[in-house]
């Protein structure tokens, strides 16, 4: 290492000249080298030193103040279980800690700036290969341990260690890609929980729903009727999240058609709340335009029109849910959905 | 006024002066912003009042008979609650034609507002103004209010009721400073783009828990500063202006020199 001096002198360039194409070296621009150095305030003032001491020394005394500003705090403010009880310890603890961390950091830079040596150096650059000796040396080693080896004149020894090592990460991968891949059927992405009969329900209370009790500008979320118990298991969470519904009723007059035909009951529709995009959950529902919009991307179904996309990045209307009344009045389902819900899948029309 | 121009020039005049203008908008927004809206319960307005005030204030756009325009729909059934929520946010009467009619500061007082109520319900059956009693979010279950409010309202109104956009101008609004009052009857009438959520759908009882579970959103998040909980859009802008600046703030003050 060197002090200001710059290793390189003066560069030198490759120009060609046109014409005659000869090459000549020609000094396109000087180095400038290492700009000159100035020696700060505190260098030639001692004041100024001593005051850049102090502030330091200040900044080192709030890190001091705020970790026991921490200690307090997390003993003093306990969170009491109130919003605003856990909000306030939250916010003191992080404020103390920052106050510890920024002061600490600050006056190290500041001790680096003003007071640390404020020379300039040169670190030179070196070739970072070892010697040709190291090299070659390490060479003769390998050469010599193959030989030892006797690989060459014991095949069998060869497709043993082979086939031993080539082997070994099947150990991990198997149960590794059978675990990541999960459920391969993809038929079970064709069919809902929805079938002949099914009663509608409001979720999540899961009361039924009659068709009277609708008025029109009205909409429900609606899963299918299953016992209590059934919806408190696993599987359940994979039903309902195909199945979700969303019932409108709008003034029938209004309703141009459905997308399946015959599908509507009395001005009342279902259609599936899973987006025909990526999945997303379509419930924005805007009453005076019939339109649903989908949060994610924006997307937006005319529901008086069939739910056929008239803005965004869905390409297929959402599937609709042909339902009808049962004796007793309640809202039933008249089948499954004839197409899968949601978004494409390589084998949707397989 | 003198000294006061011979320092229009200086450099912090700019500083001054937008200052002065933050501190005059806010002063006139704070005089101006609508106050919430309380009103008593209708019973004993006087429906001729309601006649008149009608047919001088709205009959232009819903016909002098209430029945409805080209520009505006009948008001044949739609009860008490409809008028007390349009008129006592100030949506009603509209100022203008736009993408929809905004609150604003009532123009009728609870009064005239009671009487418009009583005269409309007249015309024919239709949800009236909720009690005190339905809409006391005290006596209401939050939790179960959430579980409602997630499923019936957030895709709409934010997961905490920050509110949020619709599409070509309209939007649902925040429900933060909205009476428990209003709230209920929102949800009974589906004023202009919202739907109707009528006592089967969501039963009086499940009406006040979702109050229940917005009057504790007033206590705000635990977590600190809350950023209008508008998501990734105020999360984004803050992490991005806010915190970048801050790192290549302090980038450059570590490698600048010294004096």
């Amino acid at each position: 290492m060197s002090e200001n001096q710059n290793p390189q002198g003066p560069s030198r360039d490759v120009a060609r000249h046109d014409g005659d194409g000869t090459v000549a070296q020609t000094d396109r621009f000087v180095d400038p080298g290492v700009p000159e150095h100035h020696p700060r305030l505190a260098d030639v003032d001692p004041k100024a030193a001593k005051r850049n001491e102090r502030i330091i020394a200040l900044l080192f005394a709030i890190s001091c103040l705020g970790t026991i500003g921490s200690v307090v705090a997390y003993f003093a403010v306990r969170p009491d279980g109130t919003t605003p009880g856990v909000r306030m310890s939250t916010v003191l603890l992080g404020v103390a800690i920052a106050v510890s961390l920024f002061g600490i950091g600050f006056a190290a830079v500041h001790w680096a700036k003003t007071l640390m040596s404020a020379k300039e150096y040169t670190e030179e650059r070196h070739s970072s290969s070892s010697s040709e000796e190291v090299r070659g040396a390490v060479q003769q080693q390998f050469k010599d341990g193959l030989e030892d080896s006797g690989i060459a004149r014991r095949p069998v020894l060869k497709g043993a260690v082979v086939s031993a090592l080539a082997l070994f990460p099947l150990t991990i991968a198997v149960p590794l890609v059978s675990s990541v891949g999960g459920d391969w059927n993809v038929g079970s992405f064709r069919h809902t929980i929805w079938k002949k009969g099914t009663r509608l329900a409001y979720d999540p209370s899961g009361r039924l729903i009659k068709a009277s009790d609708l008025t029109v500008g009205s909409v429900a979320h609606v899963i299918p009727d299953v016992p209590a118990e059934e919806r408190e298991s696993h599987e359940w969470i994979t039903e309902k999240s195909k199945a979700v519904v969303l019932l409108v009723r709008m003034d029938p007059r209004d309703h141009k058609r459905d997308h399946r035909e015959g599908a509507s009951y009395d001005g009342i529709v279902a259609y599936s709340k899973i987006c025909t995009h990526v999945g997303c959950p379509v419930a924005l529902y805007e009453q005076q335009t019939h339109h649903l919009l989908c949060p994610c991307h924006q997307s937006t179904f005319d529901v008086a029109d069939g739910a056929k996309v008239v803005f965004g990045p869905a390409k297929r209307p959402l599937p609709q849910l042909p339902i009808t009344v049962d004796d007793e009045g309640y809202l039933v389902a008249e089948d499954d959905f004839n197409e899968p819900i949601g978004p494409s899948y390589w084998e949707r029309l397989k | 006024m003198k000294a006061l121009a011979a320092r229009r020039h200086h450099r912090l005049a700019p500083v001054v002066l937008l200052l002065l203008a933050l501190l005059v908008t806010g002063g006139v927004y704070a005089a101006l912003a609508p106050s919430p809206a309380q009103a008593d319960t209708a019973s004993t307005a006087d429906i001729e009042t309601g006649k008149k005030l009608f047919q001088a204030n709205c009959a232009t756009c819903h016909g002098p008979n209430a029945e409805g325009t080209t520009e505006a729909p009948s008001l044949v059934g739609v009860g008490a609650a409809a008028v007390d929520f349009q008129v006592s946010t100030g949506r009603m009467p509209m100022q203008m034609n736009g993408p929809q009619a905004e609150a604003k500061p009532r123009q009728m007082d609870e009064e005239q507002t009671a009487a418009l109520a009583a005269y409309v319900a007249s015309l024919g059956a239709g949800p009236a103004i909720p009690t005190d009693e339905q809409v006391d979010g005290s006596k209401g279950d939050p939790a179960n209010g959430m579980a409602l409010f997630r499923t019936n309202c957030a895709m709409c109104h934010n997961a905490v009721g920050a509110g949020g956009a619709l599409s070509e101008g309209k939007f649902a609004p925040p429900l933060w400073d909205t009476s428990g009052r209003n709230v209920y009857q929102a949800m009974l009438t589906g004023p202009q783009s919202m739907p109707v959520f009528n006592d089967a759908n969501i039963t009086p009882d499940e009406k006040r828990d979702i109050i229940a579970f917005l009057d504790e959103q007033d206590q705000g998040s635990a977590g600190g500063l809350t950023l209008g909980s508008l998501g990734p859009v105020s999360e984004g802008l803050w992490a991005w202006i806010i915190g970048i600046g801050l790192i290549i703030g302090g980038a450059v003050w570590i490698g600048a020199k010294s004096s």
